[in-house]
């Protein structure tokens, strides 16, 4: 009796509470590591072609992948702020940095606009706008690394999106960025080659509206039961080329990506994703009297598929399978190839991550047969919590 | 210019009038982050809004993807609430800010924290970093297990949903005080709540005659061993006492090392009982309920987290129950 009355005594008595202090959050800091070691079939410059993404591991030994800091936070009543910038060794142990992005994006506007502006990563299809250490693999997909470059598709620009009153989430983007620079390479950037689909380049500067680039984003989000969310994305990028002065590309692309989960779920597993994401291209060259070249239009095309399966707490397999297809050129860059992957991950906890990857490549494109790659990468991530992207 | 003014301060006016009187003659629309403060809100706000939650109520609320469709549930939301105390930070932000909601955001009217008047348990006073693994720095977030911070949660919210729909703030305020009354004969049986409504008593000597404070009343004392540190307001409502958790460190799987030092324990202090949420998985509970004799209850400890759990209230009632269950056996 004596228990019940003291419980009953907790419960009605006023509690003393504690000082709610104020938390002063002008910048939310980040940093992620993210390295890797092993090697393939293939070293060298072939290693090199290979892994072509300027993240992906590309030597045989030890990788310094990507080391990023993160500054997050709201400038002021209107504005959030957001800085990566990426500290990297490259394949030849010199140290970079790079500003990756940095830019703010509105926190008020009415009608269910946003603005952003400043340097980011173009918005085209699922994976590009994607930091390193969010992917799934160890390596960026041959699509990607093609169509938007090792580094990914950024640059200083600005855009503005809509969520339209649509009863789904339904959002339209339409982005200006410059095209130069060495992250845009399908449009001025300046690959190291001389060629770029067999054809020449030339020095070409922006002159006008039309020589910026040009991006386009529809993507919708359905959830079409309780266990399962899907988004599908259009996108376009229109911008000029280094081919001559008419020269203009044009890139379209679909992404599909789909997560299922059952009701009950252990920190956020199990779980399956599917990801897809296919990508066309048109590179209409200049003529080019100096070197007798018509003008031409040049087309090539790629894809990926992946699977995930968050099988049981911390634990992540994957299967991913991509092609690209040539343009019809002979050169390094533009022939066919295809790889597969298969992954197994895990995650301590949100901060870290073990992750385990085989690569077969079909190496006709180096005039090899098959290529095997091993990779064992490692993550830590420091400072504000990562938020749980869809 | 005098004239101009006039006629654009009684367009203000009108404007003013028009927005109040669109937004009493319709439901305050409110999305919370939990099924728990979903329910409460509906007790408080009655037939003047209308609820949805973010999370199901079988989901861990920390571990939530910021979906798209989370965006469209709050872009037109008159009001958000959230659990606080970093319950929801890796995904809240994402929301609010994908929902392009202006009146939801935080600092604004339409942007409540539910833990604003709960006496928080487990705050750290030393440093904190990781290596602790997921402490919150805040205190435990898990307050909406102690049936007291329901009453709590349901007085913020009535003030709050008073604030914004002011022709309806006597009615939220009856409502809160309706839904206390029932929390108070759920926790002691109707007829020391009538005794103490009628001021025959005070609280701090009003007899528990029944409800959930007898029916664990026999257990006070009893040591037991949780899944995650997930219980502790519970437990102490009840006067129950934790002696460790499944998880070495807050949010870390249990490792084998430390399962057997917690067997070890709980043999030595003969602990009776593990309780755990429903979508912790059952392989560790099991082996260590195998070597020591524990018995596991496994329950939800969320609103809808199963069948029964319909409503705040029913939630609660079959933790105690089954808590009960376990420990008399």
């Amino acid at each position: 009796m004596r228990m019940m009355t003291v419980i009953t005594a907790i419960a009605l008595t006023a509690t003393p509470l504690l000082p709610q202090t104020a938390q002063t959050r002008y910048v939310n800091l980040s940093f992620s590591g993210l390295f890797s070691a092993g090697g393939a079939t293939v070293s060298g410059a072939d290693l090199l072609a290979l892994q072509s993404g300027a993240h992906d591991p590309r030597v045989t030994g030890f990788t310094v992948q990507n080391l990023e800091l993160s500054l997050t936070g709201a400038i002021d009543p209107f504005l959030n702020g957001e800085v990566h910038l990426i500290f990297q060794i490259d394949a030849e142990g010199e140290s970079l940095l790079e500003v990756e992005e940095a830019f703010l994006t509105t926190r008020s506007m009415p009608l269910g606009l946003q603005v952003r502006a400043g340097t980011f990563f173009t918005g085209f299809g699922r994976l590009n706008p994607q930091h390193p250490h969010s992917w799934s693999y160890v390596d960026q997909p041959l699509v990607n690394n093609r169509f938007m470059g090792g580094d990914g598709l950024r640059g200083p620009g600005g855009r503005i999106s809509w969520l339209t009153p649509l009863p789904w989430y339904s959002e339209l983007t339409g982005g200006l960025q410059n095209a130069n620079g060495e992250t845009a390479v399908s449009f001025l950037g300046s690959p190291e080659e001389e060629l770029f689909l067999d054809r020449p380049l030339v020095e070409r500067e922006a002159a006008g509206l039309a020589d910026l680039l040009k991006t386009v984003t529809w993507l919708n989000a359905f959830v079409p039961s309780a266990n399962l969310a899907v988004n599908v994305g259009l996108s376009g990028l229109f911008g000029p080329n280094r081919t001559g002065p008419d020269g203009a590309t044009t890139i379209l692309g679909a992404d599909l990506f789909a997560k299922w989960q059952p009701p009950a779920t252990d920190q956020g597993w199990p779980f399956v994703t599917l990801q897809f994401e296919g990508m066309w291209r048109q590179y209409d060259a200049s003529a080019n009297a100096e070197a007798g070249l018509p003008a031409a239009t040049l087309e090539d095309a790629g894809w990926y598929g992946q699977v995930q399966w968050g099988f049981k707490r911390g634990w992540i397999a994957g299967l991913r399978h991509g092609q690209v297809y040539a343009s019809g050129g002979p050169a390094d860059g533009s022939a066919d190839r295809s790889r597969w992957s298969a992954n197994l991950s895990y995650y301590p906890s949100e901060f870290s991550k073990v992750r385990l990857q085989t690569n077969l490549d079909d190496g006709a494109f180096l005039d090899r047969d098959n290529i095997f790659g091993i990779w064992l990468q490692f993550e830590f991530l420091m400072g504000q919590h990562a938020g749980h992207k869809f | 210019m005098k004239p101009t003014y006039k006629i654009m301060r009684g367009k203000a006016t009108l404007l003013a009038f028009l927005a109040l009187s669109s937004l009493s003659a319709r439901e305050l629309r409110v999305v919370t982050t939990t099924t728990d403060l979903k329910s409460i809100t509906e007790a408080v706000g009655g037939a003047y809004v209308s609820v949805s939650s973010i999370s199901t109520g079988k989901q861990d609320p920390h571990f939530i993807d910021a979906r798209p469709s989370y965006m469209i549930m709050l872009r037109r939301a008159d009001l958000f609430i959230r659990i606080g105390l970093e319950m929801e930070r890796g995904w809240e932000s994402l929301v609010l800010e994908g929902s392009r909601n202006r009146k939801i955001q935080l600092g604004n009217p339409g942007h409540l924290d539910a833990s604003a008047g709960i006496e928080r348990l487990e705050v750290p006073t030393g440093p904190v970093d990781r290596s602790l693994g997921d402490v919150h720095a805040m205190g435990n977030p898990h307050y909406w297990l102690d049936p007291y911070n329901g009453r709590i949660i349901a007085r913020t919210i009535a003030d709050r949903l008073g604030q914004l729909d002011p022709e309806h703030a006597a009615e939220f305020a009856s409502n809160a005080a309706q839904f206390t009354r029932r929390i108070d004969e759920a926790m002691f049986g109707s007829g020391a709540v009538e005794e103490m409504w009628a001021g025959q008593s005070n609280g701090e000597r009003a007899p528990a005659q029944g409800g959930w404070s007898a029916i664990l009343a026999p257990y006070a004392g009893t040591q037991v061993v949780t899944y995650h540190r997930s219980w502790s307001y519970f437990l102490r409502r009840f006067g129950l006492i934790t002696v460790g958790e499944l998880e070495a460190k807050p949010g870390i799987a249990p490792s084998p090392g430390h399962l057997l030092r917690l067997i070890d324990m709980m043999q030595t202090k003969q602990v009776p009982l593990i309780i755990m949420a429903s979508f912790k998985g059952n392989k560790a509970p099991r082996m260590v309920a195998g070597k020591t004799g524990a018995r596991i209850v496994k329950v939800p400890y969320s609103t809808n987290g199963n069948d029964v759990a319909v409503d705040y209230i029913a939630m609660l009632d079959q933790i105690v129950r089954q808590v009960a269950a376990g420990l008399k056996q």
